[in-house]
């Protein structure tokens, strides 16, 4: 199936998310669909599937135009999407999830369970996709879930398949193998557009790439070596980018933050962190990689003194903190960049002077015995903006009105422009654009130079390699590997992430 | 990491600059509880019709709702004196509100703070009046207070839900008010039903219309009706514990993560909001009733519920629906006389303003024309 998108414009309101764009997407070949977010990549596909209906534009099928009034009748027409996040229900099996919404029916409109399955194994031949039909969802693995994904769109007769940020989840390993299977199923005729802002992976993947910056296309190279990282970079940001985080040649200092045989339960008394040792001194930059839910939000917890330790020691320049409250290591001079932005770090219904205050607001400086000093907050907030560039028309805006790049250098805000010692980040850039991530990560750097100790816990490689002196490797709640961050070899932290490293373990 | 990177003053002016609210903001602000009290009164009128009552004698109980609820300084004492109730208890329920507890229990912290109130009314001879309105006052929020600290020491010590803990509260105070007006040193000399011996004259809050018409109901309690709109509001928006109050009603994890101690905030609120209708109990039986008897709460404990919604949690915004709520019980009142009309006609307003107010969605469908056009706020 050949898709054109002639001339597509999504207006919303006086916003224009998406202007005039013009693509090909044709059978048997990846379009690979980079820009920032906030760039009108989700929102052109959205177009695509059927969410939304175009400003002006149309979308011609095989040389013939059409127009979809809802998501149903663009699958029906064989378009598919796999989100980033999956639509998936834990307690359902493969074969059930799949289905579901479309279930093949007996009589009486009984649930034909068995050929739903003999559906997904002939779809799991044709693919090499080796899922079980019967597993439960919530006991797979997130790869493995988002084949379950890719399963129902096939499932549904997609013959394009729209992949948005799909390696984000993903460990090393298993972006290896889902590239495999796109590469299958580009050979089997399929057409894929795959969407990311990770350079890497799209010139890899990708037959063309098409670059899109403020809803509008700003660069295509009909064969991914046309274009280089940098020029890609360049295209997308508008303008260079460095990569490479200024280094301080200096060694780290004292020991600042100590942590001994540190065990944490969750709710339900699991083990989530295992056992954990590791010290960071003052200078030094240590980063803890590792795929999501391996136990690292609950030894950030834990060290915010967020959570109740189940066992073990934290020492903090020589004292016990292990039972201090977070506002305790607050004045300790602990900062917290939390992971989740939108959940923990901010209150987006509340202004950005309020959210700058959000854990120094009894602080003499802003309060005076019950009252809060609203004026000297409004005005450190300014300063604040300007100080971290924040973009922000007001202090008063509320922060929920501002984009995530912004957002998060208001946490950043609040948690830097004071006298810190130790900062822990987690996640710090998430889901931020390139221009951000730099900012940020240079903000993270000063800090160390400045002879902080920081702790940086990230789920992305490269952000880990770009910005660590010390790396450690947390898998299932236990410190799996150690490696120095200025020779560390990403695929043997790819291994150790996944679990299957033989070298050396912390 | 220290302070001094930059030379601070950077900022313009134009960043301490707040934005005039816009539309939506108004609409829902402002347009959305009109058009739901205009609907209400409609179906009103269309819940009358289909009970078999003519036109006319709808048109003359709508005249009476008016007339009894602004028509005269009497309607306007007697709105008043039904509005402070509504609004000092409705202040309470806004404050949960804001702190993200639903408070379902102001009827019970009514009943405590007002039989803890009449005891305190009757119990002092010989004090002077400057002692002892402001004693019974405090003793009656007090009561009601520590009673609705019950729930939420319950939600921060266990989980418990407190709109759960507080509707069983409820029914316990029902009971204990039952029981506590039969006991010998609170039940009137004489009397066999379970009814309170009466508040003292000096325990009384002044009334203050008088000298234009005995009649007149209005009293004192009007001014600390007033006021604890005003400390609400200064609570709420000037102050540290206000400002924990509303991080914790957004986002319960962002004010733990930024080391605000939940378990306090929910404690001190729930006391807040209780003492807040414990007064409105203290000011019914010493500026209204003069004694207390089974249910004197009168569902106004469940009317201020209503209030604090209507009011959208903000304690102007409650003053004015308490006000509102104040004239149609008065109005109402005005209209079973006039027309004939019974009163729980005032209920099906009220009840209806309530859906519309919960359901804006369902007001802008029906008005289109006084909306902007509903908003795609979608971007990537």
């Amino acid at each position: 199936m050949n898709v054109e998108l002639r001339g597509i414009t999504k207006r919303f309101g006086s916003f224009t998310a998406v202007n005039n764009v013009n693509l090909q997407i044709r059978a048997g070949e990846v379009l690979g669909l980079l820009g920032e977010n906030g760039a009108g990549k989700s929102t052109l596909m959205n177009v695509l599937c059927g969410l939304y209906a175009a400003t002006e534009g149309e979308i011609l099928i095989d040389g013939k135009p059409v127009s979809f009034a809802g998501p149903g009748e663009a699958i029906r027409a064989g378009i598919g999407m796999v989100h980033q996040h999956f639509m998936l229900i834990p307690v359902f099996t493969v074969a059930e999830n799949v289905v579901l919404g479309v279930e093949p029916t007996g009589r009486l409109d009984h649930l034909d369970l068995v050929k739903a399955r003999a559906q997904v194994r002939e779809i799991n031949d044709a693919y090499g996709l080796e899922v079980d039909p019967d597993a439960l969802i919530e006991t797979l693995p997130v790869g493995v879930q988002q084949r379950v994904e890719i399963i129902k769109v096939l499932f549904r007769s997609a013959d394009l398949v729209i992949f948005d940020e799909p390696t984000a989840v993903l460990t090393p390993q298993e972006v290896v193998e889902f590239f495999a299977i796109v590469r299958s199923l580009r050979d089997s005729g399929k057409a894929i557009v795959f969407i990311t802002h990770k350079l890497g992976e799209i010139r890899e993947i990708s037959d063309h790439i098409a670059v899109l910056r403020r809803g509008e296309i700003v660069g295509h190279a009909d064969r991914p070596d046309a274009l280089s990282e940098a020029d890609l970079a360049e295209l997308m940001v508008g303008r260079p980018v460095s990569f490479d985080v200024k280094r301080n040649p200096n060694p780290p200092g004292e020991p600042l933050l100590e942590v001994a045989d540190l065990m944490v339960l969750n709710n339900n008394d699991d083990v989530v962190v295992d056992d954990i040792s590791l010290m960071v001194r003052s200078g030094e930059i240590v980063g803890i990689a590792g795929v999501q839910g391996n136990g690292q939000s609950a030894l950030v917890e834990a060290l915010t003194g967020l959570t109740r330790v189940a066992g073990g020691t934290v020492t903090f320049k020589g004292k016990d903190i292990t039972r201090a409250s977070a506002r305790e290591r607050h004045h300790m001079g602990f900062a917290h960049i939390p992971e989740d932005r939108q959940r923990t770090g901010l209150i987006p219904a509340f202004t950005i002077a309020e959210n700058m205050v959000l854990d120094s607001y009894y602080d003499d400086r802003f309060s005076k015995g019950p009252t809060m000093r609203w004026d000297v907050v409004n005005k450190a907030a300014a300063n604040a903006v300007v100080d971290f560039d924040v973009r922000a028309t007001s202090v008063f805006d509320a922060v929920s009105t501002l984009s995530g790049g912004n957002q998060q250098k208001v946490i950043v805000a609040r948690e830097m422009s004071r006298d810190t010692e130790f900062l822990i980040a987690s996640q710090p850039t998430r889901g931020l654009d390139v221009g951000s991530i730099e900012y940020i990560h240079s903000r993270i750097a000063q800090a160390r130079d400045e002879g902080d100790g920081v702790l940086i816990v990230s789920s992305e490689l490269d952000e880990i390699l770009a910005l660590s002196d010390r790396i450690l490797v947390m898998f299932k709640g236990r410190i799996v590997a150690e490696f120095e961050g200025v020779t560390a070899d990403k695929a043997a932290i790819g291994l150790a992430m996944a679990g299957r490293y033989e070298g050396a373990t912390a | 990491m220290s302070e001094t990177k930059k030379p601070t003053n950077g900022f313009s002016e134009a960043l301490l600059r707040r934005a005039a609210p816009d539309r939506a903001a108004w609409e829902d602000l402002v347009i959305v509880p009109l058009f739901a009290v205009v609907v209400a009164l409609l179906l009103g009128a269309a819940a009358m019709l289909a009970t078999d009552v003519d036109l006319a004698t709808i048109g003359r109980s709508y005249v009476a709702l008016v007339s009894g609820s602004v028509g005269s300084v009497n309607a306007i004492s007697e709105t008043l004196t039904s509005a402070i109730p509504l609004t000092l208890a409705g202040l309470g329920i806004a404050l949960g509100f804001r702190a993200g507890l639903f408070n379902i229990g102001a009827e019970g912290q009514i009943l405590i703070g007002g039989m803890a109130a009449v005891v305190t009314g009757f119990s002092f001879p010989g004090l002077p009046m400057i002692v002892h309105v402001p004693l019974v006052l405090i003793v009656g929020a007090l009561a009601g207070g520590l009673y609705a600290a019950i729930a939420g020491w319950l939600r921060a010590a266990t989980g418990a839900h407190e709109v759960i803990s507080t509707i069983m509260l409820n029914l316990i105070s029902y009971r204990l008010v039952d029981y506590m007006l039969r006991l010998d040193f609170i039940q009137r000399e004489g009397r066999s039903d379970p009814i309170s011996k009466s508040v003292l004259e000096n325990a009384e809050l002044p009334r203050l219309l008088t000298w234009l018409d005995p009649n007149l109901r209005l009293h004192a309690g009007v001014f600390l009706m007033i006021g604890a709109v005003i400390f609400i509001h200064w609570l709420l928006f000037k102050t540290r514990m206000g400002f924990e109050f509303r991080a914790s009603g957004e986002n319960p994890e962002a004010a733990r993560y930024a080391g605000m101690r939940a378990g306090l905030v929910i404690v001190l609120a729930m006391g807040l909001a209780g003492a807040l209708a414990g007064l409105a109990g203290a000011n019914q039986v010493s500026g209204v009733l003069g004694r207390a008897s089974p249910g004197f709460s009168a569902g106004i404990g469940f009317d201020a519920i209503a209030v604090a919604l209507l009011g959208r949690s903000h304690p102007w915004g409650v003053l004015l629906a308490g006000l509102l709520f104040g004239a149609l019980e008065a109005g109402g009142r005005q209209m079973q006389v006039d027309a004939g009309v019974s009163i729980d006609l005032i209920g099906i307003i009220q009840a209806l303003i309530i859906v519309f107010i919960a359901a804006p969605l369902l007001v802008r469908a029906l008005f289109p024309w006084g909306f902007s056009k509903a908003k795609t706020s979608a971007k990537e």
